[in-house]
């Protein structure tokens, strides 16, 4: 449904996003993930036809976004940032002029109204004022805009940034029951997100495509070794880190031991064995037979978050997106 | 060109949702309203004078108060059109909305044509207020009616002209002020570099006052429709809205 080929935007000063390439079959949710300043707003930027690439070429549904933007336009919806809406305007005069834009009108245009609002719970307040709704329901109002035209493509970026708990749920659910209808990519810094949204996940950083894989996938592929945690204390008398490590490093299949910290004579210590072996049986005998207390002992799943900073190579630097972001509205 | 009127009701929509628009109405009909009844006043004093001498000097409605007023009317709408344009885009750029206009299947050409037509309504109707008061001037006497309707075209030509640099600017920023200070800057230019005629003959000094607005008014404020003078306008209205296209375009292309 949609191709993207060494897809490349270049600012005066920057590059924002470098030859990126991916592709999104149709039905799938896909997330785009990536720190701030990452690019995931100008990819999709690019994606709808707000900004043209400087190299590379983006096609959906088969219509080169720079060639035919109007074929895609009409294709695609879009939910910005922040959601694109005229604080004097009703709910339901927003979605008639939306949907006009889109190419509704009639019978059409007011069946599709009633549907959106039914699909994103915005029935009662069709007739409030944008300015005046909260937070929740401008995002719902939002996403009621993007699917209005039932667009083959949804393209949402941060769709859930601003809103409480409660709130990010009921996005979520929307969202994932957008599926299958349309192709769905959604942009996000949160991972637990992706996990729980996405079937698909394209990672990028710094302008660069890092992983593009299922998130099962990348969760196993990073994983590599299996790890286990363990906490060890002393029955009577203190316990020597280091006599401790070289029983452990003793036990056959382990390939690794490390103190990681040390509290009140409790020791935690990470160990990692070889793929495949099953040592936590082995270890937790060693312990026991050699006289401690082993208080714990669990598998240190890596979760998507040490993933996706093992990826992008877990650096926190300030980035340059909303100063693209202001340059590109001043 | 369906697109272009969707555009159009909406704007004409915030307009009129907003107090702006009937801030500018009321302010509009007020100041002009004062000119008219000056205007009026000066005529009746003018006319007594006449009398008490035994002149019979022919009063006319069409020199002595709708000529002067129509000149008035092109000078106080260079103040009222940079409250009118400047938050055509500028607003849409500050809050985002831009982006839903700029990824909806529309033409760049079709947003500002119905973002200028829009603009160009409002100022119609401001315009009928000033017909209120010529409608008593009827009601009254006998002025003849063709030079006024040529005095409300041109009106409406410089305006657009005018409204079609506003939208310009507009575009520029997204600070509704900038655009706005910017855009009366520019009106107000435009009708002071006439001046230069007074006491220059060199070319550039020709070259100034010709791009001054307010002089091609002249024609048509004395009923004459001048095909130089609507040209003008109608090249400035071409320029405007050009540049305001280039302007979209350039906002995609360098940021």
């Amino acid at each position: 449904m949609i191709k993207v080929k060494e897809l490349t935007k270049k600012y005066a000063r920057t590059i924002a996003v470098d030859q990126i390439s991916f592709e999104v079959a149709k039905g799938q949710i896909v997330g785009f993930l990536g720190p701030n300043g990452a690019g995931k707003t100008t990819t999709m930027r690019m994606l709808t036809c707000f900004l043209p690439p400087s190299a590379g070429t983006a096609t959906v549904a088969g219509f080169d976004v720079l060639e035919q933007s109007m074929e895609v336009k009409r294709r695609i919806g879009y939910l910005p940032e922040t959601p694109p809406i005229y604080p004097e305007m009703e709910t339901s005069e927003y979605l008639k002029f939306v949907g006009k834009l889109k190419g509704l009108s009639g019978a059409d245009l007011q069946k599709r109204i009633d549907y959106v609002c039914d699909r994103c719970a915005i029935g009662d307040v069709k007739k409030k004022l944008l300015g005046k709704l909260s937070k929740g329901y401008r995002q719902r109002v939002g996403l009621a805009q993007a699917i209005i035209h039932n667009p083959d493509v949804l393209i949402l970026d941060e769709p859930t940034a601003g809103l409480d708990p409660k709130q990010i749920n009921e996005t979520r659910d929307l969202i994932k029951g957008f599926a299958g209808d349309h192709t769905i990519i959604l942009s996000t810094h949160i991972l637990p997100e992706v996990e729980q949204t996405c079937e698909q996940v394209i990672i990028i950083n710094k302008g660069r495509l890092v992983a593009t894989d299922s998130v099962r996938n990348l969760r196993a592929r990073a994983r590599g070794a299996e790890s286990v945690v363990l906490e060890i204390a002393g029955r009577d008398r203190a316990l020597d880190a280091t006599i401790v490590q070289h029983k452990l490093e003793q036990v056959s299949g382990v390939s690794g031991v490390q103190c990681k910290n040390q509290v009140d004579g409790r020791f935690i210590f990470e160990v990692e064995s070889d793929k495949g072996r099953l040592v936590r049986a082995d270890l937790a005998r060693t312990v026991v037979e050699s006289g401690w207390d082993l208080n714990e002992l669990r598998p240190a799943a890596m979760s998507l978050e040490e993933v996706f900073l093992q990826l992008t190579g877990n650096e926190a630097e300030p980035v340059p997106e909303k100063v693209v972001a202001e340059e590109l509205s001043a | 060109m369906r697109n272009v009127w969707i555009i159009c009701r909406k704007e004409l929509g915030s307009y009129f949702v907003s107090p702006v628009a009937y801030i500018l109405l009321v302010m509009f009909g007020v100041i002009f309203g004062f000119f008219f009844w000056n205007a009026l006043g000066f005529f009746v004093i003018e006319g007594m004078e006449m009398q008490m001498r035994g002149q019979a000097f022919p009063m006319n409605l069409n020199e002595q108060i709708i000529r002067p007023l129509l000149s008035n009317v092109s000078v106080i709408g260079l103040f009222f059109i940079p409250m009118i344009t400047m938050r055509l885009f500028a607003e849409e750029k500050r809050t985002g909305t831009i982006e839903l206009l700029a990824t909806s299947p529309v033409r760049d050409l079709e947003i500002i044509l119905g973002k200028w037509l829009a603009s160009v309504t409002l100022y119609s109707c401001l315009l009928l207020f000033t017909a209120l008061n010529f409608a008593f001037l009827f009601k009254n006497g006998n002025p003849d009616w063709k030079p006024l309707a040529i005095g409300y075209l041109g009106l409406l030509l410089q305006a657009g002209a005018l409204l079609a640099i506003g939208t310009f600017i507009s575009t520029l920023t997204k600070n509704q002020i900038i655009a706005g200070a910017v855009t009366f800057g520019v009106c107000l230019l435009l009708w002071v570099l006439e001046w230069v005629s007074g006491y220059e003959t060199a070319l550039w000094a020709r070259v100034l006052s010709y791009i001054s607005v307010v002089p091609h008014f002249e024609s048509f404020a004395r009923g004459v429709l001048d095909s130089k003078d609507a040209i003008f306008y109608v090249t400035v209205i071409f320029l405007g809205l050009f540049f305001t296209a280039r302007s979209m375009e350039s906002l995609r292309w360098r940021s």
